[in-house]
């Protein structure tokens, strides 16, 4: 897919809501035909005052200001669903909505208390938990591998990881963490990381509306990735890999990019050698709307769990560009206590079921927010007993000879 | 109604705190600073006042590190100066701010006359809440601590205060006067980030200098530790049945059943 960056500037200044038809992706916008697509594909589009169809209507009849007044767009989760069927191609996730939620979020009184903490703890610990930014890197302490840090090793690397909050503080997101350390040297790659200077890429306070948030953290990773020698970055953040993908290019990143599974199959020649033990799972692949639907990395990781001996893979109804969002984006990662308030289903939940339905052992995903949320889900199903939640690349780490 | 917020910061807990080498006093090489939470509650509950009544919020604070991203995000949600006390040490000894905020409230030329000063009931080193009251008899005012909810009238505040067990009263105080704020009425709000931006391009924060106050006479500390481990949680395993009656032998044991 192609680089767009909702304020790229074409001579006309910075894209807004005002002047949105000086740019082509804009003009788009006003293509719409109102075919309601966009509301129906919505995983909470009937709980939503104003569907992307509806907010191009109030744009067009100049009542945008009603949308900025409504909390309706607190429940967009940033999917993409929207934006992957509309037969118009207008980039609704990428342009449209980020323009919206930002005067949302500007007029916003009340921004709900979990997701209020989460922010003001990105900003100022640099991870939405609250946890020391000098415990950053404490979980390479736990690594089976040697893990360098570049500010430590001062020399040229061919890849630096960037790791994000998820992967260095959540204890099941270490576990992702210690098998990309794993399957990096299994690869013979050489990589560093930035350690307790890395700061969280703000992906998610984005799509959520908090620009400025987004902004500041841009600010300082950008500065702090001209610092060090590397050839490409990696990261095993699906939100990280967007924020570098699309917007970073507009402050200058210009690297070679790579998220972990599709770098992983890349190297499936050095690996799959290597892949001896067997692992008799029966897997159903979960697509994350980052690395799917917006990306197209659908064969990728479902050619890694194939190349593990023993493995059964099995689908579920809704995969691929069809895929159920785990509800985690956008800011929906810390707006569960308000969605469960306004009486909405979990949407973990709801993928969880079809999952279940699949009878496989195991639900393998590739976006570090899924392990928890699929995990508390299954909890909250009953069905923690009959399946347990991995990533692919602990699959993949789990198979490796020792 | 004008108002007058008086801030300082504490020592932050997300970072794990040290003992200094002289076994007294905190390790000062990696300790961040952060805003006192109650200081924070006060700030709101003075905007919470401002939006009903109207008037000016400002606010004085000790000068620390990151000390002016707190004032730009305290303008940028509303309050309208911002003055901060510099050339001291950002963490006081509570009697120490207490002076410093004294003699620079009587001799800063604009800070008063005011409605209502506020500000936190207490601190994570001012458990004992120290820092209001001296505050008031300073200046001669009413004090009321621990409060939850204010209302503001013609030359009278109606404060809820709050009690243990969850007894509450309802107090008249005669206008103007000092308030320690046990926690706003409604949790400090949220302003975005690109608001508090903006703040810092189209405003600025005032700098007095510190007041020349005697070193005040505290009792002294003759030791730092951190808490030593002495127990351990004891894991009760079995069937949900065999749990519960180890519990209820756990406790009939201690006299507890």
């Amino acid at each position: 897919m192609s680089t767009a960056t909702a304020s790229a500037d074409n001579g006309n200044g910075v894209m807004t809501l005002e002047n949105l038809a000086k740019f082509p992706e804009g003009q788009k916008v006003y293509s719409c035909m109102q075919c309601g697509t966009c509301a129906a594909t919505c995983p909470y589009g009937e709980d939503s005052e104003f569907p992307p169809r509806q907010i191009i209507t109030m744009l067009q009849a100049g009542l945008i200001e009603e949308v900025f007044k409504s909390s309706s767009l607190l429940n967009c989760v940033a999917c993409y669903a929207c934006m992957a069927k509309c037969p118009r191609g207008i980039r609704l996730t990428e342009v449209l909505l980020p323009l919206v939620k930002e005067q949302v979020f500007a007029h916003m009184t009340d921004v709900p208390a979990e997701l209020q903490k989460a922010l003001q703890n990105t900003l100022r610990y640099g991870n939405p938990m609250g946890e020391s930014p000098r415990k950053r890197a404490l979980w390479t302490k736990t690594s089976p591998v040697p893990v360098p840090v570049l500010a430590e090793i001062k020399r040229p690397v061919d890849v630096l990881w960037f790791v994000e909050c998820y992967t260095s503080y959540h204890p099941r997101g270490q576990d992702n963490s210690r098998a990309t350390a794993k399957l990096f040297h299994a690869a013979g790659v050489d990589f560093a990381i930035l350690g307790n200077e890395e700061k969280c890429a703000g992906e998610c306070a984005r799509l959520l509306g908090e620009k400025g948030l987004f902004d500041t953290l841009t600010d300082y990773n950008m500065k702090l990735l001209r610092k060090y020698p590397f050839k490409r970055i990696v990261t095993g953040a699906a939100h990280a890999y967007d924020a570098f993908k699309y917007q970073f290019p507009a402050v200058g990143f210009d690297f070679e990019l790579h998220h972990t599974t599709p770098f992983f199959a890349q190297h499936l020649d050095k690996l799959k050698p290597r892949l001896t033990k067997k692992l008799n799972y029966a897997i159903t692949y979960h697509d994350s709307c980052c690395l799917g639907r917006h990306n197209g990395f659908y064969d990728e990781p479902r050619a890694l769990l194939q190349a593990i001996p023993g493995v059964k893979l099995v689908e579920m109804t809704h995969t691929g560009v069809n895929s159920i969002c785990c509800g985690g984006g956008g800011g929906g990662m810390w707006l569960d206590t308000y969605y469960a308030a306004k009486g909405y289903e979990r949407l973990s939940e709801r993928r969880v079921k079809e999952a279940l339905d699949t009878g496989a052992d195991v639900l393998a995903v590739s976006c570090p927010y899924e392990i928890s949320r699929f995990e508390d889900a299954l909890k909250v199903q009953g069905g923690d007993k009959r399946m347990v939640v991995r990533d692919v690349v602990e699959l993949l780490a789990e198979a490796l000879e020792d | 109604m004008d108002i007058l917020v008086l801030m300082k910061v504490v020592p932050d807990v997300v970072e794990e705190l040290e003992v200094g080498s002289d076994g007294k006093s905190l390790d000062t090489s990696f300790l961040r600073t952060i805003i006192n939470e109650r200081d924070d509650h006060a700030l709101e509950q003075a905007l919470l006042l401002k939006d009903k009544h109207g008037g000016k919020v400002t606010l004085l604070t000790l000068d620390a590190p990151d000390i002016d991203d707190v004032l730009f995000t305290a303008l940028a949600k509303g309050a309208d100066r911002a003055v901060k006390i510099c050339g001291v040490e950002s963490v006081q000894s509570t009697q120490t701010a207490v002076k410093l905020f004294g003699e620079t409230i009587a001799k800063t030329p604009g800070l008063l006359p005011v409605d209502l000063i506020l500000t936190g009931v207490s601190a994570i080193d001012d458990l004992d809440g120290l820092m209001a009251a001296p505050i008031a008899q300073q200046l001669g005012w009413p004090y009321a601590g621990v409060v939850t909810q204010v209302a503001l009238a013609d030359k009278t505040a109606t404060v809820i205060k709050e009690f243990a067990g969850g007894v509450r009263g309802e107090y008249e105080v005669p206008t103007p006067a000092v308030l320690g704020i046990q926690a706003a009425e409604k949790p400090p709000r949220y302003v975005p980030v690109a608001k508090v931006r903006a703040a810092m391009k189209s405003q600025t924060i005032e700098s007095v200098d510190a007041p020349a106050v005697e070193a005040a006479t505290t009792v002294e500390v003759q030791q730092m530790a951190k808490p030593q481990v002495t127990g351990h949680a004891e894991m009760l395993e079995g069937s949900p049945e065999e749990v519960a009656d180890k519990i209820c032998e756990l406790l009939a044991k201690r006299g507890l059943l």
